[in-house]
């Protein structure tokens, strides 16, 4: 089996592209990233390591604008993120020239799984090691999209979805909880989803949230930790509700 | 010389990343040069003998249902009419036309290659190109080609989500975007009639008859437009030909021959 991931242009006897599921492999040990679609807004959270304390956060940027309506949060090799986001800029830029119009969110993801294929199928190259979540607006009918891609170059339109560290048990509960939200409950629904698997409070997670009318916008810690407040109290008023035995009239 | 096929891949967009794998951006355009003592006065004797080729008058404007377009559909080799039935409101596809002034081979195939852009960007998006993006596409092709001799006056004109869209874009790598137009040898005196009967108001019959005169007056003056005044209208379900006639019949139809009162009869002399 070894023999086969040298190049990744060969696939092995039973079908497979090695180096490919190993790039999957450096994104399931990435950080956790989550993204799910409302009405009328579009939330992306990842996990945030601690920082250092003579880090300046500020550089560390997990959630980033690919233009004015498309924001991009991935998991995986962020050096690698950096060379894909660049060319993803660069593309929506190119495209407003050509066709005096922004891109689709529809159409930036295209070009960003089609720049990942192509690494898989080149001479001498690895493919990216990330998987992207890629949430915006259609610029003309407003309608609010999250994409995925992976490092095969496969891409698909979600509601909700998980990528990096344990993004299997954020899936699993996002399927058990997601409904049609709007607003403020669509960034709890996102970040009870993401603490989930990463320890509570504003300082380890990124949340980003956008709107058709105000664009991106980072939440500060604090607002994360009033947020994160505001569903242990759910949890906690749940809980007592179930332990309490039903009253009879 | 080889056959230059780069014109059918797409522009190459103005900055592209450099990386080692081919993207599929095309290099500029090129082909070998003539051997020549004077390249750049065979180029100017070049461009100067296809400057007459935009004897032709063309018109478009848009109004409050949707944008006219009309033409003549006259062709001329100096002095000498080639053909009095040359299509020149070209059908891109059905919510598009272009027009055509200059070499008449030029328009025919940037247009065509410009519809097959169309229906690739319809395919790869889902959805229909916009008229800003269809005009865009041709302008930067023809630009690519500046210098090289093509001849194109055009006119792109269509509706699309935000409504009537008109573009003028030419072989110099020009693109205006605008309400009334008109391209040609004969357009001066297309656009005196059309200014001055132009209101936006206008129901769908005025327009057209405003059209058709103003192609009328241009075939009257100039030389080299003659032949049959088409007139099309675009609105929000596509093109539709209105009407094709011919410009002799329409003079005598806005001028008709009255017989004169004569004021003194000739009387046979009886005699001597």
């Amino acid at each position: 089996m070894a023999r086969y991931d040298r190049a990744i242009t060969v696939f092995s006897p039973d079908g497979h592209l090695f180096q490919v599921e190993y790039a999957l492999e450096a994104v399931r040990k990435g950080n956790a990233a989550v993204g799910v679609r409302g009405t009328d807004i579009v939330v992306l959270g990842v996990e945030k390591k601690s920082t250092a304390k003579l880090q300046d956060s500020r550089t560390v940027r997990k959630i980033v604008n690919l233009d004015d309506h498309i924001a991009l949060a991935c998991a995986g090799l962020k050096a690698d993120a950096r060379v894909l986001i660049n060319r993803a800029r660069i593309e929506c830029q190119s495209h407003r020239l050509t066709v005096e119009d922004p891109v689709t969110v529809e159409y930036i993801t295209r070009f960003i799984a089609g720049l990942q294929q192509k690494y898989t199928q080149s001479g001498g190259v690895r493919p990216f090691g990330l998987s992207t979540l890629i949430v915006g607006f259609d610029p003309y009918t407003g309608v609010p999209s999250l994409y995925q891609t992976d490092p095969s170059g496969t891409f698909s339109a979600w509601k909700a979805n998980a990528t990096g560290r344990n993004s299997n048990s954020i899936r699993e509960f996002l399927e058990k909880n997601y409904k049609e939200t709007s607003g403020q409950e669509t960034i709890k629904l996102a970040i009870r989803a993401l603490l989930e698997v990463v320890e509570s409070g504003g300082k380890n997670i990124e949340v980003a949230v956008m709107t058709k009318e105000h664009g991106l916008r980072q939440l500060d810690e604090a607002e994360i930790d009033a947020i994160a407040a505001e569903i242990e109290a759910e949890k906690a008023a749940a809980e007592a509700a179930k332990k309490a035995p039903p009253k009879e009239t | 010389m080889k056959l230059d096929t780069s014109g059918l891949e797409s522009a190459a967009p103005v900055w592209a990343a450099s990386n080692e794998l081919a993207d599929g951006f095309s290099a500029a355009p090129s082909f070998e040069l003539p051997n020549t003592t004077d390249f750049d006065g065979f180029q100017k004797e070049a461009i100067q003998m296809v400057k007459p080729a935009k004897g032709t008058t063309t018109l478009a404007f848009i109004f409050k249902e949707g944008v006219m377009v009309a033409a003549d559909s006259r062709a001329s080799m100096g002095g000498y009419i080639s053909s009095q039935s040359v299509k020149k409101i070209i059908e891109i596809n059905p919510y598009m036309l272009g027009t055509m002034a200059g070499g008449a081979a030029d328009c025919q195939f940037w247009h065509r290659n410009l519809g097959i852009k169309c229906r690739l960007h319809e395919l790869a998006n889902k959805r229909r190109i916009s008229v800003t993006g269809a005009s865009k596409l041709l302008a930067n092709i023809l630009y690519s080609y500046r210098g090289m001799g093509l001849s194109v006056g055009t006119m792109i004109a269509g509706w699309d989500e935000t409504g009537p869209g008109l573009y003028y874009v030419d072989s110099e790598g020009g693109r205006l975007k605008g309400m009334r137009f008109s391209v040609g040898s004969g357009s001066p005196y297309a656009y005196g009639v059309l200014d001055n009967g132009y209101r936006y108001d206008m129901p769908v019959e005025e327009a057209a008859e405003l059209a058709r005169r103003a192609i009328y007056h241009a075939t009257f003056r100039d030389g080299a437009s003659g032949g049959v005044a088409s007139v099309y209208h675009v609105g929000p379900n596509g093109w539709k030909k209105l009407s094709g006639d011919d410009v002799g019949e329409l003079h005598y139809k806005y001028y008709p021959v009255m017989p004169s009162t004569v004021e003194q009869e000739m009387v046979e002399v009886a005699g001597a």
